[in-house]
């Protein structure tokens, strides 16, 4: 336990030392995308609600249902709802050059 | 067993395109590419976590992912103008998600919750039930449902970490003696009020710090319940996004020129208190011009830069903006756009909207870039922006935004305001650059006057 405990600090870490190197990197035109886009990411946490409601429990089964179930719910609006609006407006951004029809 | 090494494997490819998502967002060419690796690591995860075999019942599992579809679509098809709100809202479904799970997790968990695991498990619900709240209040700030102004009262600071610290005592407590369940409702209560409580004094032009910051908060929640939960995926997923936060906020105060404890504290909103521009109540004269003649400075101009802000974005000027941009490009008359980095009321608000309008993104230039170009500008049209543009911020030491780097538009040969009156900014600070010989004031609503000089210029000399 105290092994995994650690290795989750590395990861995380790292993972915010990449996160900087990357995100520095994204041009302030695009930093509303950026926002939904990290937005719909951060719904990666159904998983664990879908976890949460799936499994079954001794204690408290209908406690861990309930708040998992809402949890999905607010998780893949989220995951749905933000990936849509982030491609709908990249495809607003559109260089010069030769006018659309 | 097999499946076991599938959803790694699932998640382990859904890490690397999560990275690559962000890492392709970083240039419009090949930002949708981005979002479809996201969707793709997406899909994956969730394939690889329903494989899982300690799920032993799928019927609350399929209603949820049903409905939380139907809300998203929606969400999603929102207009261009909304985005800021629907941001906040969608921070505050991130952080209910976090919050309820991590609350599940206690009671399941209890009284059998080592030390580590519960400091992550508090920080989890802290940081999810403030940012639920929070969010929520920004939402209904941005939707107008609640007053957009700030509200403050004495000793506003003294309480809100008042309330901070109590949460966190009672978080070490828990740390402490973990069986002790009657504290929990505590951790999860406190930081609720909290978060109404931060985003009372926050005023509309303070919306893009405090948004990115919720956004980081989101992120930092979601990484802890990684910790909890030792979901590699996760903590991954929760830090790139906390990351993501952090240096937008971070480029927001730099561009409001606040400290960022300042911002880490949330304490935004009340420093102009009586301001230093009280008596400068001199009748000063401000020259005033019709569509008709700034139509003709117009024209005969060789280089225009228009600096939009939230006003634009008030009266939804973009369309007749853009009208006017291809009036004036027809004409050979080169044509950019300034946007500072606080412009509207999200980071990257004004060039959402500009490229709505179908304005080529090449032409949307950050505050850096465009500010070295105003000394040869003709023209330079400020179109509903007015702190960003004050050229007190340079010069005067007494302004309360002295400091705030701002665009350069005073350095132009012409300046051009479209603003409804003569009334103060939201810091409420007198902005000089009005009263300048160089500047003419365009008195009216953005959008109908826009449209009036777009009408004389087509009807104008051709």
């Amino acid at each position: 336990m105290k092994l995994d405990l650690l290795t989750s600090l590395y990861v995380f870490m790292l993972a915010a030392f990449i996160g900087f190197e990357v995100i520095r990197r994204v041009s302030p035109l695009l930093h509303t995308p950026l926002m939904s886009l990290t937005n719909a990411l951060d719904a990666i946490a159904v998983v664990g609600a879908i976890i949460l409601a799936g499994e079954s429990h001794e204690h408290r089964a209908l406690l861990a249902k309930v708040l998992g179930t809402i949890a999905i719910v607010a998780a893949t609006s989220n995951i749905v709802g933000g990936f849509l609006i982030t491609d709908r407006m990249l495809r607003m951004f559109k260089a010069s050059g030769p006018r659309k029809q | 067993m097999p499946t076991e090494h599938i959803i790694e494997a699932t998640y382990l490819i859904a890490t690397a395109l999560f990275i690559l998502s962000l890492k392709w967002l970083s240039s419009p060419a090949t930002a949708r590419r981005g979002v479809f690796a996201g969707e793709v690591g997406m899909l994956l995860a969730v394939v690889g976590t329903l494989m899982y075999h300690g799920i032993v019942e799928y019927k609350w599992i399929a209603i949820a992912l049903v409905l939380g579809s139907i809300i998203g679509v929606p969400l999603g098809e929102v207009a261009m103008t909304a985005v800021p709100q629907r941001t906040a809202l969608s921070h505050a479904f991130g952080a209910l998600c976090v919050t309820l799970v991590g609350t599940a997790e206690y009671y399941l968990r209890t009284p059998d919750v080592p030390p580590f695991m519960m400091s992550v498990l508090s920080m989890e619900i802290i940081l999810g039930s403030l940012t639920f709240t929070g969010s929520l209040m920004a939402a209904g700030k941005l939707q107008e449902i609640l007053p957009q102004r700030p509200l403050t009262y004495k000793g506003q600071n003294f309480v809100n970490l008042g309330l901070l610290a109590v949460a966190v005592a009672v978080a070490v407590a828990l740390v402490m003696h973990p069986e002790k369940m009657q504290l929990f409702p505590v951790i999860v209560a406190i930081p609720l009020v909290f978060g109404v409580m931060m985003i009372i004094p926050i005023g509309g032009a303070d919306m893009p710090t405090v948004i990115s910051l919720l956004n980081s908060y989101a992120g930092l929640s979601a990484a802890a319940m990684g910790f909890v939960l030792q979901s590699k995926l996760l903590i991954i997923a929760g830090a790139l996004d906390g990351a993501s936060g952090f240096i937008l906020s971070v480029n927001m105060s730099k561009a409001m020129n606040r400290s960022f404890a300042n911002v880490l504290f949330g304490a935004f909103g009340q420093e102009q208190a009586s301001g230093a521009a009280g008596g400068a109540e001199q009748a000063r004269s401000v020259r005033s011009a019709t569509p008709e003649e700034a139509a003709a400075i117009l024209a005969a101009a060789n280089k225009v830069v228009v600096v939009p802000g939230y006003g634009m974005a008030v009266a939804q000027a973009q369309h007749k903006v853009r009208e006017l941009y291809d009036a004036l490009t027809k004409r050979g008359i080169d044509v950019k756009f300034g946007i500072h980095p606080v412009a509207g009321r999200m980071p990257g608000h004004m060039n959402v909207l500009l490229a709505e309008a179908d304005i080529p993104y090449d032409k949307l230039l950050d505050m850096d870039e465009i500010n070295g170009e105003f000394p040869q500008t003709d023209v330079a049209l400020v179109i509903g922006a007015n702190d960003v543009t004050n050229p007190a911020a340079r010069t005067d030491h007494s302004s309360p935004i002295f400091g705030m780097p701002i665009l350069d538009v005073d350095k132009a040969r012409t300046v051009m305001v479209i603003k409804r009156s003569m009334g103060a900014g939201f810091a409420g600070i007198e902005n000089p650059l009005y009263y300048m010989d160089k500047t003419l004031m365009l008195f009216g609503d953005a959008k109908n006057f826009v449209g009036a000089i777009v009408r004389e210029l087509a009807s104008g000399h051709e």
